[in-house]
Order: C-alpha cells, then sequence, then structure tokens
C-alpha cells in the first residue's frame, strides 16, 4: 500500500487530489446552477491538454504549440459518431440525400464518405479518439526527434501543423462541415445530451477522466521515466551519452500528451454539442499553452487548475467588460508570467509552506521535519 | 461612441426622434393606442421571461472583439438605436426595453456560450443578433432547446427554417435570382464566371446561380473559383477571368479578402467597362474598407442602399447619424439588424404577450406598407420577408444609385430544383 502511494508521489499527491476533487464534484455543483456547470465542464476539457503540456513541455522541455490537433482530432471523432446518430433518415427526410449528415446534403455530397463509416460504431469511435491522435502524435514525434528536430523549430512546425489541419477542414467542407464545424448533435446511444441532468452526469464523467488523467500524470513523473525526463529537458546529451533513446521517449510523452488533449476534445464535444476548426488552429493552440503557464507549467494539478481560472476568467470579463475584455485578459497574462514564472503553483508552493509554518508557530507548534508541503516541490 | 455622442444638441435630436417616431411607428403606435392600459405582466408572460410591470430585458449578441467585429459593430448600433427609439415611443406593451449586450467574439463556440447564458440567465425575451452562417448554426441548437427567439440579420444562404428564428435580411434566391434576370436582359450577359470565398454562403449562393444561369436563362458558366477566407492573392484568378472573357463576374468574396480582390482587378486594368461584376457580398460597410475609388462602377445585389430615397428611410439615416456621427455608414445587415426590435415590437403587440409562441405565431402575416427603411415588407409564415431586391452601382462617393429594382419577391428558403 506505501509503495503504491509513493509510486503517485507520496501523501500529497492524493491530498491535492481529494481537495480538487472536493472543489469540482462536491462544491461547485453546490454553489452553481447548471448553465454555470456546464461552462465549468468545458473549462475542464481544457484542462486535459494542460496537463498533457506539463508532461510534454514543463518536464520534457517539448513546447508544442499544436496541441489543438489533438484536442481537435478527439472532437471530431466524437462529433462525427454523435452527428451520424443524429442524422437519421426520418430526422433527415427533407434532404436531397436523407440519411447522411445536413451539410453534406448542402455541398452536393450524395453519398456518406468512407472514412465516415467507422463512425457509425460506438466502440470503433471510442477507439478512434485514442488511436486517431495517438497514431498522428507518432508520425509527427517520430519524424521530428529521430531527426533531432527539437526547440523552437519543434513549436513552429507543430504550430504550422495545426494551421494546415484548420485550412484543410475549412477546405472540405463537404466532408468535414467547413467553419461551421460539425453542430447541432442530439444524442448519444438514444440518451439527450442537451438535458440538464444529462448535463451534470457529463459534468461528473468528466471530473473523473480529470483526476485519472492527473494521477496517471503523477505516476509517470514519480517513476524511473519522470526523472529520466527532467533530465533529458536539462542536459539531453548526457542522458544520450548514458545509452538512453532520448527521441524514443520524446516521441513517447508527446504521444501521451496528445492523447490526453483528445479525451479532452471527446468531452468537449460532448458537453457543448458542437466541434469547430477553430479550437484546432493557431489560437487555440496557443491559448492552451497560455492555460498552461499561467496555472505552473511544472505543476500538473496547477495547469489544471490555470485552465480552469484563465477560462473562467476569460467568460466573467468578457459578461462584464464586452469591449475591453481581451486587453485585460492580455495584462494578466503578461502579469502573471513576469511576476510568477512558475505560474499559479509555483506561488502556491512558494508561500504556502512560509504562511503554513507561520501559523504553526502561532499555534506554539514546530513544524515536524519532513513535512510534505514544505519539501515537495510543485509538481 | 461616446465622444460621436456629443457632436450634436439635443433638440435637433428629439427633433429627429420625433420624426422617425411618426415615420416608423405610425402603425405600431396605433396598435398600442388601441390596447388601452398596459395589461398586466401575468398575462403578458407565462413562460418566465425577464418582463417586469416596466421593463422587459432583450439580448443583443454580436462580435464586439476579433476579425467580425467590424462588420457586426454597424448591427449593434442599429439593434441599440431601434430600441432607443422604442423605448421613446412608451416602450413595447408599455414596458421599457433593457438590453444586455454579450460578446460573441467571432468564435462561435462562445456564441453558443452566450446565447445559452441569455436565455438560460437572463431569461431574455427575444435576442437579437448572430451574424455569420457559423455563429447562426452554434446558436440554432440552443435556440430550439430552450424555445428562444432569435431575430437573424444577415443575408445568407437559405435551407433553413427553425421555428425560433426570424430571418431579416434575404435568403439566397431573393438576392440572386431577379439581379441575374437583370444582368441578362439588360445587358445580353451569356457568359458568367462565379467567384466567392471558400464557406456555406458564396458555395450554396453560387450553386443557385449556377443552376439559374443554366437552366433558366440559357447561359454559360465558364468558371467556378473558391479562395480561403482572408485570401489575398487574387492575381491567378484574374488572368484566368481574362482569359475566358466572361459577361459577367459574379462574384460573393467576404471580409478583408475584398479589399485585395477589388485592388487587384483594378490594378490589372479590369474596370467596370471591361469587365462587369455583380456582388452579393459588397454593402456600404465593405466599400468602407475597400477604397471608395475601387468600387465605383460595380454592381451590388441587396435589398437595401443607404441611399434609398423612401421617407422611412431618411429618417432612419438621419438618427443613425445623430446617434453615431455624420460619417457613420448603413449596409444592408446594419438595416436588417435594425428591422429586428422593430419586427418583435409589432408581433409582440399583436400577439399581446411576451411569449416565444404566441410571438413568433403572430409574426407570421405581419405587414409593412411603408415605414421600414427599405419599403414595403412582408413576414412570411416561413419567418423569412417578402421584399424588393435592387441593384446599386457604387458611385465615387461611396454610395450606390439604385439602377434596377425587383418586383416583390417571397422568400424561397428550400429552393426547388437548385
Amino acid at each position: 500500500m506505501k509503495a503504491m502511494i509513493t509510486a503517485f508521489g507520496g501523501r500529497i499527491t492524493f491530498i491535492q487530489l481529494a481537495v480538487i476533487a472536493a472543489l469540482l464534484m462536491v462544491l461547485l455543483p453546490a454553489i452553481t446552477d447548471i448553465y454555470r456547470l456546464n461552462l465549468f465542464g468545458k473549462y475542464l476539457t481544457y484542462a486535459f491538454v494542460a496537463v498533457g503540456l506539463v508532461l510534454c513541455w514543463g518536464h520534457g522541455g517539448i513546447l508544442s504549440l499544436g496541441q489543438g490537433i489533438f484536442f481537435g482530432l478527439g472532437g471530431y471523432c466524437m462529433a462525427m459518431f454523435l452527428k451520424l446518430e443524429a442524422s437519421t433518415p426520418e430526422a433527415t427526410a427533407s434532404q436531397t440525400t436523407p440519411g447522411i449528415p445536413d451539410f453534406m446534403d448542402w455541398n452536393r455530397v450524395t453519398e456518406l464518405p468512407w472514412f465516415w463509416e467507422p463512425f457509425n460504431s460506438f466502440t470503433l469511435t471510442l477507439m478512434a479518439i485514442v488511436v486517431i491522435p495517438a497514431v498522428f502524435a507518432w508520425l509527427i514525434g517520430y519524424a521530428m526527434f529521430k531527426r533531432r528536430v527539437g526547440g523552437v523549430y519543434f513549436a513552429i512546425i507543430t504550430q504550422a501543423i495545426a494551421v494546415i489541419m484548420t485550412i484543410l477542414i475549412v477546405g472540405q467542407q463537404g466532408y468535414t462541415g467547413g467553419i461551421n464545424g460539425i453542430t447541432d448533435l442530439r444524442t448519444l446511444l438514444g440518451w439527450d445530451i442537451r438535458t440538464d441532468s444529462a448535463r451534470t452526469i457529463l459534468y461528473y464523467a468528466c471530473c473523473v477522466a480529470l483526476l485519472l488523467c492527473l494521477l496517471a500524470s503523477r505516476y509517470l513523473l514519480e517513476s524511473r521515466f519522470g526523472r529520466l525526463l527532467i533530465a533529458m529537458r536539462d542536459q539531453e546529451d548526457r542522458v544520450r551519452f548514458s545509452g538512453y533513446d532520448v527521441a524514443n521517449m520524446k516521441v513517447f510523452v508527446f504521444v501521451v500528451a496528445s492523447v490526453f488533449a483528445a479525451i479532452g476534445g471527446a468531452f468537449f464535444t460532448l458537453q457543448v454539442g458542437f466541434m469547430s476548426p477553430t479550437f484546432i488552429g493557431a489560437v487555440a493552440s496557443i491559448e492552451m499553452v497560455v492555460f498552461c503557464a499561467v496555472g505552473g507549467r511544472l505543476s500538473v494539478v496547477g495547469a489544471a487548475v490555470g485552465a480552469f481560472m484563465v477560462s473562467w476568467s476569460k467568460t466573467t470579463l468578457s459578461e462584464t467588460f464586452p469591449q475591453l475584455w481581451p486587453v485585460l485578459l492580455g495584462a494578466l497574462f503578461i502579469a502573471v508570467v513576469m511576476f510568477f514564472p512558475r505560474g499559479l503553483a509555483g506561488l502556491v508552493s512558494d508561500y504556502a509552506p512560509q504562511a503554513l509554518s507561520k501559523w504553526r508557530r502561532q499555534a506554539g507548534r514546530t513544524p515536524p521535519s519532513g513535512d510534505p508541503a514544505a519539501e515537495e516541490p510543485s509538481r | 461612441m461616446t465622444q460621436q455622442k456629443t457632436k450634436f444638441c439635443p433638440s435637433g435630436r428629439q427633433l429627429l426622434a420625433a420624426l422617425t417616431l411618426t415615420a416608423l411607428g405610425c402603425s405600431a403606435m396605433l396598435d398600442s393606442v388601441q390596447a388601452g392600459e398596459k395589461p398586466s405582466t401575468e398575462e403578458v408572460n407565462t413562460t418566465g421571461l425577464a418582463v417586469t410591470d416596466d421593463t422587459v430585458r432583450v439580448g443583443i449578441l454580436h462580435s464586439l472583439t476579433g476579425t467580425m467585429a467590424i462588420s457586426e459593430t454597424g448591427s449593434v448600433q442599429a439593434e441599440q438605436l431601434a430600441i432607443k427609439q422604442i423605448n421613446e415611443q412608451g416602450g413595447v406593451l408599455g414596458r421599457q426595453i433593457e438590453y444586455i449586450v454579450e460578446d460573441g467574439a467571432s468564435d462561435w463556440p462562445t456564441f453558443a456560450e452566450k446565447a445559452r447564458k441569455l436565455l438560460e440567465e437572463d431569461d431574455v425575451a427575444s435576442v437579437f443578433g448572430a451574424w455569420t452562417s457559423a455563429s447562426r448554426k452554434a446558436v440554432l441548437p440552443v435556440f430550439e432547446q430552450n424555445n428562444g427567439l432569435l431575430y437573424y440579420p444577415t443575408f445568407y444562404e437559405g435551407l433553413e427554417q427553425s421555428e425560433n428564428v426570424i430571418y431579416t435580411g434575404q435568403e439566397a434566391t431573393q438576392q440572386i435570382l431577379a439581379a441575374l434576370d437583370w444582368v441578362a436582359e439588360t445587358h445580353g450577359a451569356e457568359t458568367f464566371y462565379l467567384v466567392g470565398s471558400d464557406y456555406i454562403w458564396p458555395r450554396t449562393s453560387m450553386k443557385i446561380a449556377r443552376t439559374h444561369i443554366e437552366r433558366d436563362l440559357g447561359g454559360e458558366v465558364v468558371g467556378e473559383d473558391y479562395y480561403p477566407l482572408g485570401n489575398t492573392q487574387f492575381g491567378s484568378l484574374i488572368n484566368k477571368i481574362k482569359l475566358r472573357k466572361p459577361d459577367l463576374v459574379f462574384a460573393a468574396v467576404v471580409g478583408g479578402s475584398n479589399v485585395a480582390w477589388f485592388k487587384q482587378l483594378n490594378a490589372a486594368g479590369m474596370t467596370p467597362e471591361r469587365m462587369p461584376m455583380l456582388t452579393i457580398s459588397v454593402t456600404e460597410d465593405e466599400v468602407l474598407g475597400i477604397g471608395k475609388q475601387n468600387v465605383a462602377g460595380f454592381w451590388s445585389s441587396m435589398k437595401y442602399f443607404q441611399s434609398l430615397d423612401i421617407p422611412a428611410n431618411n429618417d432612419f439615416v438621419a438618427a443613425f447619424r445623430a446617434e453615431y456621427g455624420e460619417d457613420a455608414v448603413i449596409g444592408d445587415v446594419t438595416e436588417s439588424a435594425y428591422l429586428g426590435p422593430w419586427l418583435w415590437k409589432r408581433a409582440v403587440e399583436k400577439a399581446g404577450s411576451f411569449d416565444v409562441s404566441r410571438v413568433t405565431a403572430a409574426s407570421a402575416g405581419l405587414e409593412w406598407q411603408e415605414g421600414l427603411p427599405h419599403g414595403y415588407t412582408r413576414l412570411m409564415p416561413n419567418h423569412h420577408l417578402s421584399m424588393r431586391t435592387r441593384i446599386g452601382e457604387w458611385q465615387p462617393d461611396g454610395q450606390a444609385r439604385v439602377i434596377f429594382e425587383s418586383e416583390i419577391i417571397e422568400p424561397n428558403p428550400f429552393p426547388e430544383g437548385y
């Protein structure tokens, strides 16, 4: 049991996760209405991407400016399944070709394209959500890292791929829904995902999935692989000279981050009810890196909180200042990066232990040695 | 906006308001006078909308930031002006209209999020907003699910008819067919080149245009090309057009691409005399960006031009300028946006209720002989408007001279055989 706890980074991991779980699954649903809860669910889907970025950027030193690609792939896979389910011959009787998605009909497509066929099956869809982004990430990673392309070049190339993907999807609107995206999704296996109860259930499902991703990330970072990852980030050549295949490690961590992003994308589609190329492009992908930077790129929990906080402030600011909010949000980002380079998580780990020990001193107690909160760098 | 407001004197403003009031609200005023004293809130609101004894809340949902802000700002201004004028006349069913502005941020999911907020949190009685097809498609399920009411201002591709949306712009057949007929008749055009930005509206419009040209006019389409949104390289297209020498270029290029498109046409010596071009995407707002001299001589097909000499339009233009400055221009979509609150007011007063289902039921068949800036209008049971289509020839001063006016055209959002 103890060994198992250590494998996940010790007691502190579980305390952190328990706090997050309590906040997300008890406190938030208790204090907000269903509309806000659904929004929070949407923010949480970005947290999946941010957690993935902590692994590959914060710890692996691989900055990907194309995480939107994988978020989008996951989201589109789910959206294609839901769209096919919504496009029954009865529901689309007014079309020239009933039984195909409405946007295909508008674009004079008369037959369901072959690559849409697998998405008639829920099992295949679930597999596709994980496998397609994984394979794509592997291809990109393998092509880059084996040739020792890294750093800023990798960032630029992933960014370019994100832009190319957007253009491809917008251009092939007969097959992809184009700039409109895939809209008007109704049911999942006959279950109406637009009702309040469905949104609540999906929110909880999303929370659970996120907690599992957090746990998996901590496991990965606490393992030998996690140590190697940091070593590789800081002194890549030494790790290579020690006999490790650096490229494979990079490919692996990139694939993991991509799969996380794809899972987030699938949950996004389920909760928001549509998918569009906006989430793949340059802006979305950079925004995801911002989430991670604000939360703290070394801490998986911090990044998740960052994604949540930034999206939440985006909504709040834009509701309060409809014309001024991008400026305010921009100022917030600049302030965080300038004054707290390790993000919110860095702030907490810098000040929380001091505050804690101060409080303990005042209470007439001395901090016990080996206090995990004081020793544990935020991760 | 606030700076411009200080430009005019209060007395002039009151005069203008009074003028507009008489012109625009005659029939509506009569309705409310006939209604006598104010009906009780329980009576006019049975579905939990944000209606009190003195106020009713509505939403305005457009992009105030991002790439679409430049196009959508005019719509927001027009909607705010209409609401202000209605309030000055005493509001709707004796209630002053309060509005909440939300920013769709040129981002379709944000539109859906904000629409949901307006309907589920703010309980608005109606929403004036959405602009691009993509944003309309994104909010549509939200409105249908919550039984909300959306007034959508943009001319668009058709193929849609929702119980919860009133389309105040033209659908594609209204804008295209009569205009093509006119070009074929008066200029003997037989060969056509179709150009558009690459998304649903231009593609659907061109599909309708092509069918009409080939089947009904007996003409020939010698080229059909689409370019990504934001494209600025039209050199090869212009060469192709030069090579195939069509009698008319029929264009639906949108947004920033327009600037490059017209400038490169001019640079290549493609003047309106050498290469007549009819667009369905250029309004006074776009002309401002493209540059007046680059557009002069080309044609646009619209239901409304700022230069229309109709009493209601003169009042509208004067009121708009008084509110937003002498340099403000009004394009077709801005005018459509201005219609939204007025159409809603008439329907609410006819229904005697703010309930969405009753308002939409009362909407069908509403008719304006005059009083709206673009002239005769009838709101059809399919939630689209009947009106005239006009062709304007752009003048060096950035205004259009109307050179053709059609009969009243009924909306046909699901054209058979196109």
